[in-house]
């Protein structure tokens, strides 16, 4: 079984290591503030005991107010996984640190965030859209976003 | 003197008949040899996840089945799943042993279209595919006897299955479980030692499980890397604590062990159909749902063993009969970050195999 590592765990380990990046935490949440999510992030990889090693998967949600992006991670060696979320404001150039230098899975991944909710990663080697097209207007899962006339 | 060549970029795609779908590959080459490579992608981009947003639970069932259209089964599977932890439902039991049986017969199919088209690629045109696409032809039939679709399942859904199996489907099932190993033996003396095979693809765009593991590869691509990553065995969902089965491993992570391990997979595949067989007992195959499901507000993460890699959805409830947030962790998109990196360095003729061997499926990759 893979056991789902309580959000409330991470926060104190997270506590001494990256002190004040924890924003909350809920069940198997963690939320942590979007410019220290590459910092967490190194420690969750690299700290025994954690070593979450394996990045399942990166996901944008638009909450209207904020965008939230959702990174599930797992750990082959110890067998458990996590929920770490990063809320980020604003509606204009919203970004926060890529964490594509830890894993090399999260390449595809946010660009497709980028690409579809319009949330850029910093330090990304080759940040450009990926299913659609440069120059498409708009990202098309933000919950504001209109078809375009045909 | 010696002559001096300049690297080429060449596009290979979207129009291309080796590329599984409309996948374009820009790839850099110094004579015949890939110096360069970048996949492209979007050609049948649908937009899927903002489908599922004005789509009710049960609807978004539809929506699944055309991601990996040679795997629906395990797709409705991962979707069901995430909906069924999402809004607490548990499946009966019956309808649980039915949903493991339907996606075990995928993950054959889908195996058999991955040699077949594998074969292909090699240049062996047509006949070991149409030998693959055989057996296949028998699991659809098997398929629909459940559900009246071949491709386009939407069999499952949240809290069970839609029908129980008819009567005809048990000895037509048991049927294909007697006949199926002699199959896979015919592919095995045919395919395994042979030389053409052997030579092309032994040694051939090694990914080491590190690297793999490193850029998310999941599925038959990670295990042939070496490391017993299956989720059936890892995570057990649906009743997989319930069967005995082994996770094939390969050594060398070349294109030989991502062939080999999926001819392996098959048989296990049999194995666990054979115990389910066994041990399904009767019972109701549909928990009691409503027909608008209206989860409580909050996120949940549901990932099965697809065949050909983690399959997951990332489901957000906002309280309402359609999912406020439907996201798909595509294991094709993402096991396409190493391709870069293992084709560098070998030849124009290898990159087709590669690709093969990696098993993609554009819808999944799209979405």
């Amino acid at each position: 079984m893979i056991r789902e590592v309580p959000g409330e765990e991470l926060a104190r380990r997270l506590q001494v290591a990256c002190p004040g990046a924890v924003e909350a935490w809920q069940d198997i949440s963690l939320w942590v503030k979007p410019q220290r999510i590459l910092e967490v992030c190194r420690f969750l990889n690299q700290m025994p005991g954690l070593e979450f090693n394996l990045l399942n998967s990166i996901s944008g949600v638009d909450y209207i107010e904020h965008f939230e992006v959702v990174y599930h991670v797992t750990s082959t060696i110890n067998l458990h996984s996590a929920v770490i979320k990063a809320r980020v404001y604003g509606r204009e150039e919203p970004s926060l640190p890529s964490v594509v230098s830890l894993w090399q899975g999260a390449d595809f991944q946010e660009r497709e965030v980028w690409d579809l909710m319009g949330v850029r990663f910093e330090g990304h080697p080759n940040m450009k859209r990926i299913l659609l097209w440069e120059g498409y207007p708009g990202f098309p899962l933000r919950k504001d976003y209109l078809e375009a006339p045909r | 003197m010696p002559i001096r060549s300049e690297p080429v970029t060449v596009n290979v795609g979207p129009q291309h008949p080796s590329t599984h779908g409309v996948l374009r590959l820009r790839v850099t080459f110094d004579g015949e040899v890939i110096l360069d490579m970048e996949p492209v992608f979007g050609y049948l981009h649908r937009g899927s996840e903002k489908l599922g947003e004005e789509r009710t639970y049960t609807q978004v069932i539809t929506l699944t089945d055309r991601l990996d259209y040679v795997a629906s089964m395990t797709n409705n599977q991962a979707y069901v799943l995430a909906a069924e932890k999402l809004a607490g439902i548990q499946a009966p039991e019956r309808g649980m042993y039915l949903r493991v049986i339907a996606a075990e017969l995928q993950r054959v199919a889908s195996h058999l279209v991955a040699t077949g088209f594998l074969l292909n690629d090699l240049g062996a045109f047509a006949t070991p595919l149409m030998y693959c696409f055989r057996e296949r032809e028998r699991i659809l039939d098997l398929f629909e006897m459940l559900c009246g679709a071949r491709i386009t399942l939407s069999y499952m859904r949240v809290g069970g299955v839609f029908q129980d199996a008819p009567e005809d489907f048990w000895p037509a099932l048991r049927k294909f479980m007697a006949d199926m190993p002699h199959y896979l033996d015919e592919y095995e003396q045919l395919l395994t030692d042979n030389e053409i095979l052997v030579t092309r693809t032994k040694g051939v765009s090694i990914l080491n499980a590190d690297h793999a593991l490193n850029a998310s590869v999941t599925g038959p691509v990670l295990r042939a890397s070496g490391l017993p990553w299956d989720l059936r065995k890892i995570d057990p969902y649906e009743i997989y604590n319930r069967v005995q089965f082994d996770v094939p491993v390969g050594k060398a992570g070349d294109n030989y062990d991502r062939f080999k391990i999926r001819i392996d997979e098959m048989r296990q595949s049999l194995r666990i159909i054979e115990q389910c067989i066994d041990q399904i007992g009767p019972g109701p195959v549909r928990a009691i749902v409503p027909s608008l499901i209206r989860p409580p507000i909050g996120d949940a993460y549901g990932r099965i063993e697809g065949p050909k890699g983690e399959l997951g959805f990332y489901l957000v409830s906002d309280g309402s009969i359609a999912p406020y947030r439907f996201k798909i962790r595509s294991p094709s998109l993402i096991n396409l970050t190493v391709l870069r990196d293992i084709l560098i360095g070998w030849k124009l003729a290898d990159m087709i195999v590669t690709l093969g061997s990696i098993d993609i499926n554009m819808g999944e990759v799209d979405r």
